[in-house]
C-alpha cells in the first residue's frame, strides 16, 4: 500500500514536471501580451490591451490572416477529399501491394520539409510556374495528404464492409451507398481530419517561406514582423490568439473522432 | 411447388489458386426452405455470395426467376440478404433501417409508413420504430435485418448463418419463428449455416457441401436416413461405420460379413460395392437394440461389453466394446425410466441388434 503510494507520488511528479516543460514556454506568450512593454522582460510593468488593438490596425496582418484561410480551407477540404479516395481503397479493394502504397505516400511526413521546400520551388521553376498562394497550396497539400489518410483509413478499418454490401443489397448503387452508409459512418473522422489538415497548413512556415510569391501567409507575416522590435509585443498577441484557436480546434478534432456513432461492433461473435 | 426459381449451372469459384466453389449444379424451387450446409470453409457462404451478387463466379451461369443474372451487380437483383452480423446501419433508428430499401419504391410518406409498421408487427416488434440501432439485442437485430430485407419482396431471401450469434435457448425460438415467418411470407430462402441440427429442423432441402463441392442435395430425412456418402453420413448426426464385405445380394436383400459384427443382412433396392465386393455399413446408434440374453437371429447381432455412458438428459449415450474394434459402439437409448445407470455397468454383457431396414450401405473410402 505505502509502496503504490509513493510510487505514484514519483510518476505524478514526474508528470507535473513533463506538463510544466510542454505548457510553461507557450503560457510566456499570452503573459507577455498583456504586458504594458515593448520588452520582454521582468517585472511585469502593467495590465494593456492595447497591442490586440493594434493587430486590428494592421492592414498587412489581415491580409496574410485571410491569405493562411484561403490556403488552409482548400487545403484541408483537397486533401479530406483524397483521403477518403485512398482510404476507400486501401481498405476496401483486393489491392496487391497496398502496404508499399502507403508507405510511399507516407514518405513526405518523413522528409525534411526544408528539403521538401527546395524541391517542390525547383519543380515550379523548371515548370515555369509562378510562385504565388497556389503553389503554396498544393506543397501543404504534399504535407497534408499523408495525416488526412492516416486519420480516414483507422476509421475506415474500424467498420465492417458489410454495411456497404447492406446498402446495395437493398438497391443502391455506388454512389448512393457511399452518400447513405459510407459517409454518414466515417463522417466523424472526415471532421478531424478537415481540422487537422487545416491546423497543419495554418501553421506551417518552411513550405510556406519557398514557394509564396508576393502574397504573405500568417506565418510568413509574424516572421517579417520580428525584424522590427516595436512589433514583438503585438507578435505576441497574435501568437496567444492563434494557440488559443489551435486548441480549441484540436480538442474538437479530438472529441468528434472519439465520438460519433457505436460502429455496431460489439454484436459480432 | 416444383417451378424453379433459382437454376445454378456449373458454376466454379477461384480465389486466385484455391477453388473455392467447384462445378456447383443445383436447382432452388419456389417457395422452397433451402439450406446450404457443410463445415466452414466448405464454400457455402462463397456460393451464398454469388447468389447475392456481391462475389461473381469464375465459369457457370446463375439464374434467378428465369433471369441470367451471373454479372448482374447485388443492386438490381430481386434477391436480399440477411448478413451474418446483421448490418443493422448504426447511424439509423429501426425504422429507418427498415426503410432503406425504399428510396425508390415510389410509396407515398403515409404508405411507407403504414409498410413499416406491417414489418415491425410481423417481427414482432411493434413500437420499436424509434429505437436506435444500438439499443437492440442480439435478437432484435436479428428480426430488424429480416423485416429490412423482406419490406423488399425479394424473390428470394438469402441468409447467412443468421442464428450463429445468438445463445442456444434463444436459437431454437428463432428457428422456430424463422420457418413459421418462411411459410407466413411464402418467400423462397437460402440459409447458409454450419449447424447440422439447425438445417434438419428448418429445411425443405438440404445441399451438403465440402471442400468446394456439393457432396448430396436431398429432404432432411433422407439425408439422415439414407446419406449417399460417408462424408454426409458422418456429418449428420452421428454414425458408426463398419467395413464389410458383400456374399451375396438378391430380391432387395443384401448379405455381407463384417469381421466386427459377423453376418450381416441390409434391405436395400441395390447395392454399392467398391472393388472387391467391399463396403461399409451404417448404424445409427438410436437404431440398436440392446439386451442381456442372447437374440435368437442369424444376422444383425454382436456381442459387447459396457463401457463408459453419458447421460444427456432425455436420452443416454452408452458405449459399447466389440472385440476386434478400436472404437466403441456408440448407442442411443432413451430414457423411459430413470433407473438406466444400474443397469448398464462398465464391463457388463450385452446384445445389440439392428433391424435389416435400419443399416445404410456406403461406398469405401480412402
Amino acid at each position: 500500500m505505502i509502496r503504490t503510494r509513493s510510487r505514484l507520488n514519483t510518476l505524478s511528479v514526474y508528470a507535473v514536471i513533463y506538463l510544466i516543460f510542454l505548457y510553461a514556454p507557450v503560457a510566456v506568450l499570452p503573459l507577455f501580451s498583456f504586458n504594458d512593454s515593448q520588452y520582454i522582460t521582468f517585472p511585469l510593468l502593467g495590465f494593456t490591451f492595447k497591442w490586440y488593438a493594434q493587430l486590428a490596425d494592421s492592414q498587412g496582418l489581415q491580409n496574410a490572416l485571410i491569405n493562411s484561410l484561403k490556403v488552409g480551407l482548400s487545403v484541408a477540404f483537397l486533401s479530406t477529399v483524397l483521403g477518403i479516395f485512398a482510404a476507400k481503397a486501401v481498405t476496401r479493394y483486393r489491392m496487391r501491394r497496398s502496404g508499399l502504397l502507403i508507405s510511399f505516400i507516407m514518405v513526405p511526413l518523413v522528409i525534411p520539409e526544408i528539403i521538401l521546400g527546395i524541391s517542390l520551388l525547383m519543380t515550379f521553376s523548371v515548370g515555369g510556374i509562378k510562385l504565388s498562394l497556389i503553389t503554396v497550396g498544393i506543397g501543404h497539400l504534399m504535407l497534408c495528404t499523408p495525416f488526412s489518410m492516416l486519420v480516414l483509413i483507422s476509421r475506415m478499418e474500424g467498420f465492417d464492409k458489410s454495411y456497404e454490401e447492406a446498402a446495395q443489397d437493398l438497391g443502391e448503387n455506388a454512389w448512393w451507398t457511399f452518400w447513405r452508409v459510407t459517409f454518414p459512418i466515417i463522417l466523424p473522422g472526415v471532421v478531424a481530419s478537415f481540422l487537422l489538415t487545416f491546423t497543419i497548413s495554418f501553421d506551417e512556415f518552411i513550405l510556406a517561406f519557398f514557394l509564396a510569391g508576393t502574397d504573405a501567409t500568417l506565418p510568413l507575416h509574424i516572421w517579417s514582423q520580428l525584424r522590427f522590435p516595436d512589433k514583438l509585443p503585438s507578435v505576441l498577441a497574435l501568437g496567444a490568439i492563434i494557440v488559443m484557436v489551435s486548441t480549441v480546434v484540436i480538442f474538437a478534432a479530438e472529441l468528434i473522432r472519439r465520438g460519433g456513432v457505436d460502429l455496431g461492433n460489439k454484436s459480432k461473435v | 411447388m416444383s417451378e424453379v426459381i433459382i437454376s445454378i449451372n456449373n458454376v466454379i469459384k477461384d480465389f486466385g489458386s484455391v477453388r473455392a466453389v467447384n462445378n456447383a449444379d443445383l436447382d432452388v424451387l419456389k417457395g422452397e426452405f433451402f439450406s446450404l450446409l457443410g463445415p466452414s470453409g466448405c464454400g457455402k457462404t462463397t456460393l451464398l455470395r454469388m447468389l447475392a451478387g456481391f462475389e461473381l463466379p469464375t465459369e457457370g451461369t446463375i439464374h434467378i426467376d428465369g433471369q441470367d443474372v451471373t454479372l448482374s451487380p447485388p443492386n438490381i437483383r430481386p434477391v436480399n440478404m440477411v448478413f451474418q452480423n446483421y448490418a443493422i446501419f448504426p447511424h439509423l433508428n429501426v425504422a429507418q433501417n427498415i426503410a432503406f430499401g425504399m428510396r425508390k419504391s415510389g410509396l407515398s410518406k403515409q404508405e411507407l409508413h403504414e409498410q413499416i409498421e406491417q414489418m415491425l408487427e410481423l417481427i414482432k416488434l411493434p413500437g420499436y420504430g424509434d429505437r436506435g440501432s444500438n439499443e437492440l439485442s442480439g435478437g432484435q437485430r436479428q428480426r430488424v435485418a429480416l423485416a429490412r430485407a423482406l419490406i423488399k419482396q425479394p424473390k428470394v431471401l438469402l441468409l447467412d448463418e443468421p442464428l450463429g450469434a445468438l445463445d442456444k435457448k434463444l436459437r431454437e425460438q428463432m428457428q422456430i419463428e424463422l420457418r413459421l415467418l418462411q411459410q407466413q411470407v411464402g418467400i423462397t430462402f437460402v440459409f447458409v449455416t454450419h449447424d447440422q441440427e439447425e438445417a434438419l429442423t428448418l429445411s425443405d432441402r438440404i445441399a451438403v457441401m465440402n471442400q468446394g463441392n456439393i457432396i448430396e442435395v436431398s429432404t432432411p430425412g433422407s439425408l439422415y436416413e439414407q446419406p449417399q456418402s460417408r462424408f454426409v453420413a458422418d456429418f449428420i448426426g452421428t454414425m458408426n461405420f463398419f467395413d464389410c464385405t458383400l456374399k451375396d445380394f438378391s430380391d432387395g436383400i443384401a448379405i455381407g460379413e463384417a469381421s466386427e459384427l459377423g453376418n450381416v443382412k441390409i434391405a436395400t433396392p441395390q447395392t454399392i460395392v467398391s472393388p472387391g465386393n467391399e463396403f461399409t455399413l451404417a448404424v445409427r446408434p438410436e437404431k440398436f437394440s440392446i439386451s442381456f440374453e442372447q437374440p435368437d437371429q442369424q444376422y444383425n447381432s454382436v456381442l459387447g461389453r459396457m463401457g463408459p455412458s453419458a447421460y444427456l438428459g432425455d436420452r443416454s449415450h452408452l458405449y459399447v466394446h466389440v472385440e476386434g474394434r478400436e472404437y466403441p459402439i456408440s448407442v442411443a437409448l432413451q430414457n423411459l425410466t430413470g433407473v438406466l445407470d444400474q443397469m448398464y455397468t462398465t464391463d457388463r454383457k450385452v446384445w445389440l441388434t439392428w433391424s435389416d431396414d435400419s443399416a445404410v450401405m456406403l461406398p469405401m473410402e480412402g
